[in-house]
C-alpha cells in the first residue's frame, strides 16, 4: 500500500512539474474551469435553498385554495358559494380571501392588497411589508397615499411594519381592513377573491376538492400539494433559463477543455517516448495523465463550489440576482438559509470531473500504446 | 531541500476538502440562526393564508405562480418573461402616449 | 552478456515501403567491456542497438538477455527488463524540458516508489559524481549541451543499470567534452557495466576504452570486431 501510494505521488509529482511549464495557459484554464462549476453551483445552492424555503413556509399555507373560473379566466366568487361549500363533508374552516394587485405608478412597482382575516388593521390604517416600506421610505406613523383604480385618492395611516425577515412572504403586502379593501378597489359586497379552505383530515383533501368540483362546476380547486409542486417546477424552469444562458459558455469550455486535454502537441508525444524509453509502462503513463485530469478537475470543483457557496449564502448570490429579479422593481431582501442538496453536489462533481478525466485520457492512450524505440528513431 | 510538488498539492487539495466539510457545518450553524426567523416566517405565512413567495413582483403569474392562470401572455409587464419560449421572441406593441396618469395598470409598453 | 540469433527488423512490414533495417544479425556481446556499433547512416546500427536495448522487438530471431529469452515477452515485462537492465544516453539527450537536472534523473524511478529520500540521495550522488552538484535545480534546457549530455548519463545509470547504451554520445560535443565523456565511459567500465554505444567518430572507436568494434553496413556485420 505505501509502496503504491508512494508511486502515485511520484506520477503526481511528475504531473505537476510538466502541468507547471505552461503556467498561464493550465492556470488561465484552472480559472475558466472554475468559473464555470461557479455558475452552475452558485445557480444550485441558491435554487435548492429557495425550494427548501418555500416547502417549510408554504407547509402551513391553505389546504384548498378554490377558484372561479369565467371563460378560462379568473372571477369573484359571487355571494352564495361560501354557505353552499359548508354542506360538505370533512370541511374545517372556509374563509373568503380579499386580495387583489396594486400598480403604484409613482415607483412603477406592483403590490399586492390584500384583508387579514384574523385582528385586520383598523379602518384607515395598513400594515405594510418591509420591502415596500424601504420602496417607499415610510415608516409605523407615516401616511401613504394610493389613487384608486377609479381614480379617488385614498390615505392610510401605517401602523405597522412587517419584520424584515419575513420578507419572502411579505415584501409587497399592503394588509388592510375588509371596509377600505372594497372601498378602494370598489369591490361588490358579498364577493370575494378566492375561498380558503381548511380540511380536517389531510387524507381527505382530494376527496373534499372532487366534491367541490362537483358541487360548484364553474370553481377550480387548488391544493397545497400542487402549490409545492408548483414551487418544486418553477424553480426548476428558472433554473433552466440560468442553465441555457450558461449553456453557451459550457459548450465554449468543452470546446476549449476538449482542444487542451485531447490535442496532443509533438512535445507531449515525444516526452511519452522518453518515459517509455526510459522504463516507464504503458500504465505508468496513462495513470500519470489520469492523475493530471482529477487534479485539475477537482482543484476547479472544489474552488468553485466553495466560492459558490460564500457567494450565495455571505454575499446574497450577488451576481444571480440581475437574472433572478426579471423585471421586478420591488425586489425583496433576504439571506437565505442554507439547505445544500449533496445529491445535487454530487452530481456536479460527476460531470465536471469525470468528462475532463476522460477527455484528457482518450488522446494519451494511443500516444502510450506507442513503441518505446520511436525516441531513437527521431 | 524544497517542498514536493505533491505534498504542496496534496495540502492545498487537503485544505479545499476540509472547507468542503465546513460548508456543510457553516451551513448547519447559518440554519440554526436562522431557525427563530425561519419559525416566525412560517407562522406570518401561516397567519396571512400565504400561497406564494415574494420573489419576483412584476407580474401576476410570477407574483403568484400557484394562483394565477399561467396561459395568457404579457399579464401585467410588456417585457415580462413568458412561461412559453414563444414569448420572448414577440415585442411588446409600441407604447401608447401620452400615458394615463390615472394608476391603472400600465398599457403595454410603459417601461423601456 | 546478449545473444542475437538471426536478428531481422523491417519496417513498414506488408507495405509498399517495406524497409528491412537488419537481413540476419548474429552477434554475442560480453559483459563488462565496451562495444561499439559502427558503420554509414542508414547502416542499421541504431535499429541494432534499439533491439539490444528492448526499446524494440525484432521482425525476427531470438535474443537472449543474460542466459533468458527475451524476444517473446510482452511489453510489459519488456519494459520491467529495460527499466532494471538498461540506462540509455540519446543523442538528442532526450531530457524532459521544463524540469530541473534532478527531477530528469530521478525520472525512470518513479514507477519504482522508493522511499522520496533514499531517491533524491541517489540521484543527488549520481549528479555530484559526474560533477553536476551545483547545477541539480537548473532547468535542463538552461544547461550547456556537456552538462545536458551528463545529466542523460546520470539519468541513464539512477536505477543502476548493468548495460549502458549510448547512441551516438559525441555527435553534440566538441573534443574537449567528448574526451571527458570517454573518461565518463572508462570509470563505468570500471563500475562493472557493460556499455554499447554506436558511433562513427574517429575518437571513440579508435580509443583504447573501446574493447570491441562491430561495423555494419547494410543491415549486415561486415566486420565482428576482435570477440574475444
Amino acid at each position: 500500500m505505501t509502496h503504491w501510494i508512494a508511486r502515485q505521488r511520484y506520477l503526481i509529482d511528475f504531473t505537476l512539474a510538466a502541468l507547471a511549464r505552461r503556467k498561464v495557459r493550465n492556470i488561465g484554464l484552472l480559472l475558466v474551469f472554475s468559473l464555470l462549476v461557479f455558475a452552475i453551483a452558485s445557480v444550485m445552492l441558491f435554487t435548492s435553498a429557495l425550494r427548501a424555503e418555500a416547502a417549510r413556509v408554504l407547509a402551513a399555507s391553505p389546504e384548498v385554495i378554490l377558484q372561479r373560473l369565467v371563460a378560462g379566466r379568473h372571477d369573484l366568487i359571487p355571494p352564495g358559494y361560501i354557505e353552499r361549500i359548508g354542506r360538505v363533508r370533512g370541511v374545517q374552516r372556509i374563509e373568503g380571501r380579499l386580495w387583489g394587485y396594486y400598480y403604484d405608478p409613482v415607483v412603477k412597482a406592483n403590490y399586492t392588497f390584500q384583508v387579514l382575516a384574523d385582528n385586520p388593521p383598523a379602518p384607515g390604517s395598513i400594515v405594510v411589508g418591509a420591502g415596500l416600506a424601504r420602496f417607499r421610505g415610510v415608516r409605523p406613523g407615516n401616511t401613504l397615499s394610493f389613487r384608486s383604480y377609479a381614480g379617488r385618492l385614498f390615505s392610510f395611516t401605517v401602523t405597522e411594519v412587517l419584520p424584515a425577515s419575513a420578507e419572502l412572504v411579505s415584501s409587497d403586502l399592503v394588509l388592510l381592513s375588509e371596509a377600505d379593501f372594497r372601498a378602494f378597489f370598489d369591490y361588490p359586497a358579498g364577493h370575494y377573491t378566492d375561498i380558503a379552505l381548511s380540511v380536517a383530515n389531510p387524507l381527505e383533501t382530494r376527496t373534499v376538492a372532487t366534491k367541490l368540483s362537483t358541487l360548484l362546476p364553474d370553481s377550480r380547486p387548488i391544493l397545497r400539494d400542487e402549490v409545492l409542486r408548483t414551487y418544486a417546477s418553477i424553480f426548476d424552469w428558472r433554473e433552466g433559463i440560468v442553465l441555457t444562458l450558461l449553456s453557451a459558455a459550457l459548450l465554449a469550455f468543452g470546446i476549449l477543455a476538449w482542444d487542451k486535454a485531447s490535442g496532443l502537441s509533438a512535445e507531449e508525444r515525444r516526452e511519452i517516448g522518453i518515459l517509455k524509453a526510459i522504463g516507464w509502462e504503458t500504465g505508468d503513463v496513462i495513470r500519470m495523465k489520469l492523475w493530471e485530469g482529477l487534479l485539475v478537475a477537482l482543484s476547479a470543483f472544489l474552488t468553485g463550489y466553495l466560492a459558490a457557496y460564500l457567494h450565495v449564502f455571505h454575499f446574497s448570490a450577488a451576481f444571480l440576482a440581475p437574472v433572478l429579479k426579471g423585471w421586478a422593481v420591488l425586489y425583496p431582501r433576504y439571506t437565505l438559509t442554507p439547505a445544500i442538496d449533496g445529491l445535487q453536489i454530487a452530481t456536479l462533481f460527476l460531470f465536471t470531473v469525470f468528462p475532463y478525466a476522460v477527455a484528457v485520457l482518450v488522446p494519451i492512450w494511443r500516444a502510450a500504446i506507442t513503441d518505446p524505440d520511436a525516441v531513437m528513431r527521431a | 531541500m524544497p517542498r514536493r510538488p505533491s505534498s504542496r498539492l496534496l495540502i492545498a487539495l487537503g485544505i479545499l476538502l476540509a472547507a468542503l466539510a465546513a460548508t456543510f457545518v457553516d451551513a448547519a450553524r447559518l440554519a440554526a440562526r436562522d431557525a427563530p426567523a425561519a419559525r416566525a416566517r412560517a407562522e406570518l405565512a401561516a397567519r396571512l393564508r400565504v400561497t406564494d413567495l415574494v420573489l419576483f413582483t412584476e407580474a401576476r403569474y410570477t407574483r403568484h405562480p400557484t394562483q394565477a392562470d399561467l396561459h395568457s401572455a404579457f399579464q401585467d409587464h410588456p417585457m415580462s418573461f413568458e412561461h412559453f419560449p414563444s414569448g420572448s421572441l414577440l415585442m411588446p406593441p409600441a407604447p401608447p402616449s401620452p400615458r394615463p396618469e390615472t394608476g391603472a395598470l400600465p398599457a403595454a409598453g410603459s417601461q423601456p | 552478456m546478449i545473444e542475437l540469433k538471426d536478428i531481422h527488423k523491417a519496417f513498414n512490414q506488408g507495405r509498399e515501403n517495406e524497409y528491412w533495417a537488419l537481413s540476419g544479425i548474429d552477434l554475442t556481446l560480453e559483459g563488462r567491456k565496451v562495444t561499439a556499433l559502427r558503420g554509414p547512416s542508414g547502416s542499421g546500427k541504431t535499429t541494432l542497438l534499439t533491439i539490444l536495448g528492448c526499446l524494440a522487438r525484432p521482425t525476427r530471431g531470438r535474443i537472449r538477455l543474460k542466459e533468458e529469452d527475451v524476444s517473446g515477452l510482452p511489453e510489459r515485462f519488456l519494459t520491467g527488463v529495460r527499466r532494471s537492465t538498461f540506462g540509455f544516453v540519446f543523442q538528442q539527450f532526450n531530457l524532459v524540458r521544463g524540469l530541473s537536472a534532478l527531477e530528469n534523473v530521478m525520472l525512470p524511478a518513479y514507477p519504482l516508489g522508493l522511499p522520496r529520500h533514499e531517491l533524491l540521495a541517489r540521484a543527488e550522488a549520481r549528479l555530484a559524481g559526474l560533477q553536476l552538484g551545483h547545477r541539480r535545480e537548473a532547468r535542463v534546457e538552461w544547461l550547456s549541451g556537456g552538462e545536458q549530455q551528463r545529466v542523460a548519463i546520470a539519468r541513464a545509470l539512477i536505477n543502476d543499470p548493468e548495460i549502458v547504451i549510448a547512441d551516438e554520445p559525441t555527435a553534440n560535443l566538441d573534443t574537449a567534452l567528448s574526451r571527458q565523456f570517454m573518461g565518463i565511459l572508462e570509470a563505468l567500465v570500471d563500475e562493472g557495466r557493460t556499455v554499447i554505444l554506436t558511433s562513427h567518430d574517429p575518437l571513440v572507436v579508435e580509443s583504447t576504452v573501446v574493447d570491441r568494434v562491430v561495423t555494419l553496413r547494410d543491415g549486415r556485420i561486415v566486420d565482428p570486431g576482435n570477440a574475444a
